[in-house]
């Protein structure tokens, strides 16, 4: 068994219109040491996953069903007090917007120190050395003084820095990072994308990266799960994933990245129309309405779910396309496209 | 900071002047432009008896004649270094700081008005301990609950908490706690801290109550939307994500984040009250301020509305002067420079 064990992970949420089903039927485990990235457009049950496995959709409205073994414990079926206890210790978050993701009364200092205390029984003296610490190890300058700092005197970057030796505190042997770069200039993204795979080799910690941008999970993942409408769609390595995707989805994330070598006056190739509704889900394949080979599957797009299935080493598609059209439309349609230079 | 809080402080003290000036001129100046003679003003001063001749007298003696500068002058050199008066019978030393004497009485205004404080203190700290305890608490948990039978029955009698006058809900429960149950003094009763505490928290009891259940209200509906927001926010999913209680998530992370408004309402409510309960005071008939401004204001004695007036703003002053320098304590976001 991985380390992370997740197997057929549901979370749907009751609303007034309908039951939600932002997460449906999602497997996928991870090792120590390894990286994996999560992507998908907004809504395709990223985030929703990430809060499920940290056990933050508890007393909450949500429903949760399936199983999420981590080293070895089941999470789902176990109280809240035991999943809280883990949180923070055993697992811990990056959320998105350091800004409105720290609380703005309390130092930065405090903050970790609070973070390092629920879990270590340490004199406050003891806690805000390791505060100082894990801010001067995640790379902020004269941590002594920004220890006693307030959220709003920190720059963007400098904020992500903090909220990473937040969550890092406890030597967290899972860390989920939900759109870590996306609140920040394209220069400090970098930045952090280093930091982050520095600190996951010190650590060895599973680290799960949250993202839309395909750019910040190529730098880091080892291996790649594609969401969409609350499914897996497409699951591989890196490699498998930039270089063998077979999922037209995939090929329409990979399209709608922007590239310095190609040239300016071309467009990129965005996926056309919006990410579907969660409660009334398409018939069929969810992505077929938006699918541009839809019409060559004779039909069963609308009327089938196609099921994941694998294609080899581990490389799973979930497309009602049969192999070798799929192939055929990479290498010469989607391919050169892409490539053109 | 030190540089806010003198700046704060000026800034205080010039409003103070304005009110003063407002106040004076409401009373002195506004009358002799409807047509009132320095005679006329001075006939308050003296008995029903004395001749046009002696009403001219003090008039003059009380410097009605002179310019409205001069004698708004010399009311604020009274209020800071004392003043003389001197009536026709001898002078009378006035103290500082002197709000000039009662045309009723015939006594200083300052040392009635010190006499009546502790009163409204009371009244005012007392109710204030329980309706912030009470309205934050109850907000607290209705926001934790809402939806629920608890949420809905508290907001229900929050509504009602704020819609009912404190001469309703005063009359009511003395009706029933004092004159039926025998629970609670009936009004008027009204003994010294430093006399016999126990005596002075039960006779406060009701008054308290009352007070604290009108302002709670409006305390729990405003606590429960702030939480109903904060609990809301990122850095509340950040605390969960830490591992924290969740006690402590809504109490350190929540409600310290939602305490910022109920801070401001608190400072003016505050401010307003120790300048004088007026209903709460005269349902229960209570000798604070508020019942001296009403007495005050049905025998048109001038010195005393000014003197209760004056002292009222200063309350209000100064509760919003403290409560911005607290801002600064409670949210280090605001800059005090």
């Amino acid at each position: 068994m991985s380390f992370l064990d997740v197997k057929d992970l549901k979370i749907h949420f009751p609303t007034d219109d309908g039951l939600v089903k932002s997460v449906d039927g999602l497997s996928f485990s991870l090792e120590r040491g390894k990286t994996l990235g999560i992507v998908g457009e907004s809504g395709s049950g990223k985030s929703v996953t990430s809060l499920g496995v940290l056990g933050l959709h508890k007393g909450g409205r949500a429903r949760l069903s399936g199983e999420i073994w981590l080293d070895g414990e089941e999470l789902i079926g176990a109280s809240a007090e035991h999943v809280r206890r883990l949180r923070g210790k055993k697992m811990a978050m990056i959320f998105q917007d350091p800004l409105s993701s720290m609380h703005p009364f309390y130092t930065v200092g405090h903050q970790i120190i609070e973070a390092y205390r629920i879990h270590n029984n340490v004199s406050k003296q003891v806690a805000r050395k390791h505060a100082v610490d894990m801010l001067g190890r995640v790379g902020i300058p004269e941590p002594e003084r920004r220890v006693d700092a307030y959220p709003h005197e920190f720059s963007g970057g400098m904020r992500q820095r903090a909220m990473i030796a937040m969550a890092l505190s406890c030597d967290p042997e899972l860390l989920i990072a939900d759109e870590p770069t996306t609140a920040l200039d394209v220069t400090v993204q970098a930045q952090i994308l280093d930091l982050m795979r520095d600190l996951q080799r010190e650590f060895n910690s599973a680290l799960i990266i949250i993202t839309h941008d395909l750019g910040v999970v190529a730098e880091l993942s080892d291996d790649i799960l594609v969401m969409y409408g609350g499914k897996c769609v497409e699951y591989g390595t890196t490699d498998d994933i930039f270089y063998r995707p077979e999922h037209p989805y995939t090929w329409g994330l990979l399209g709608s990245m922007p590239r310095l070598d190609r040239e300016p006056t071309e467009r990129l190739m965005p996926i056309k129309g919006s990410p579907p509704s969660l409660i009334n889900v398409p018939s069929g394949c969810a992505f077929h309405p938006r699918c541009p080979y839809a019409e060559k599957t004779g039909g069963k797009d609308r009327t089938e779910v196609p099921a994941l299935t694998e294609t080899e080493g581990g490389h799973l598609v979930r497309c009602h396309l049969d192999r070798a059209e799929r192939r055929d439309l990479w290498e010469n349609e989607i391919k050169p496209a892409l490539e053109t230079p | 900071m030190v540089t806010y809080i003198i700046r704060r402080l000026i800034g205080a003290f010039a409003m103070l002047i304005v009110i003063s000036m407002v106040t004076f001129g409401i009373f002195f100046v506004v009358p002799q432009w409807a047509g009132a003679t320095p005679e006329a003003l001075a006939s308050r001063y003296v008995g029903r008896a004395a001749t046009p001749e002696t009403v001219a007298l003090v008039a003059e003696r009380l410097g009605f004649n002179d310019p409205v500068v001069v004698q708004y002058g010399r009311f604020v050199k009274g209020l800071f270094a004392g003043a003389e008066y001197d009536y026709g019978a001898g002078v009378e030393q006035c103290p500082a700081p002197c709000f000039g004497y009662s045309f009723i009485s015939g006594q200083p205004v300052w040392p009635d008005l010190v006499d009546r404080m502790p009163v409204t203190f009371s009244l005012a700290i007392g109710a204030a301990i329980l309706w912030v305890v009470a309205g934050v608490s109850v907000g607290v948990l209705s926001a934790l609950r809402r939806g629920s039978i608890f949420d809905r029955i508290s907001m229900g009698t929050a509504l009602a908490g704020v819609s009912l006058p404190i001469f309703f809900t005063g009359m009511i429960s003395l009706v029933v706690f004092s004159y039926g149950l025998g629970w609670t003094p009936p009004g008027g009763a009204w003994t010294d801290f430093t006399v016999n505490p126990a005596q002075w928290a039960y006779n406060l009891l009701l008054p308290w109550i009352t007070l604290a259940f009108l302002f709670a209200a409006t305390y729990a509906r405003l606590t429960r939307a702030g939480m109903l927001e904060t609990m809301g926010e990122d850095y509340i999913r950040t605390a969960r994500a830490k591992g924290l209680r969740e006690n402590q998530v809504v109490t350190k992370h929540g409600l310290r984040a939602a305490l910022t408004p109920i801070l401001t309402l608190f400072g003016i409510d505050f401010g307003l009250l120790i300048g004088g309960a007026i209903l709460t005071e005269t349902t229960y008939t209570l000798p604070g301020l508020g019942q001296f401004a009403i007495l005050a204001i049905r025998n048109q004695d001038l010195p005393q509305v000014m003197g209760v007036v004056l002292v009222a703003a200063g309350f209000v002053v100064v509760a919003s002067l403290v409560v911005d320098l607290l801002y600064a304590v409670v949210d280090p976001r605001v800059r005090l420079s």
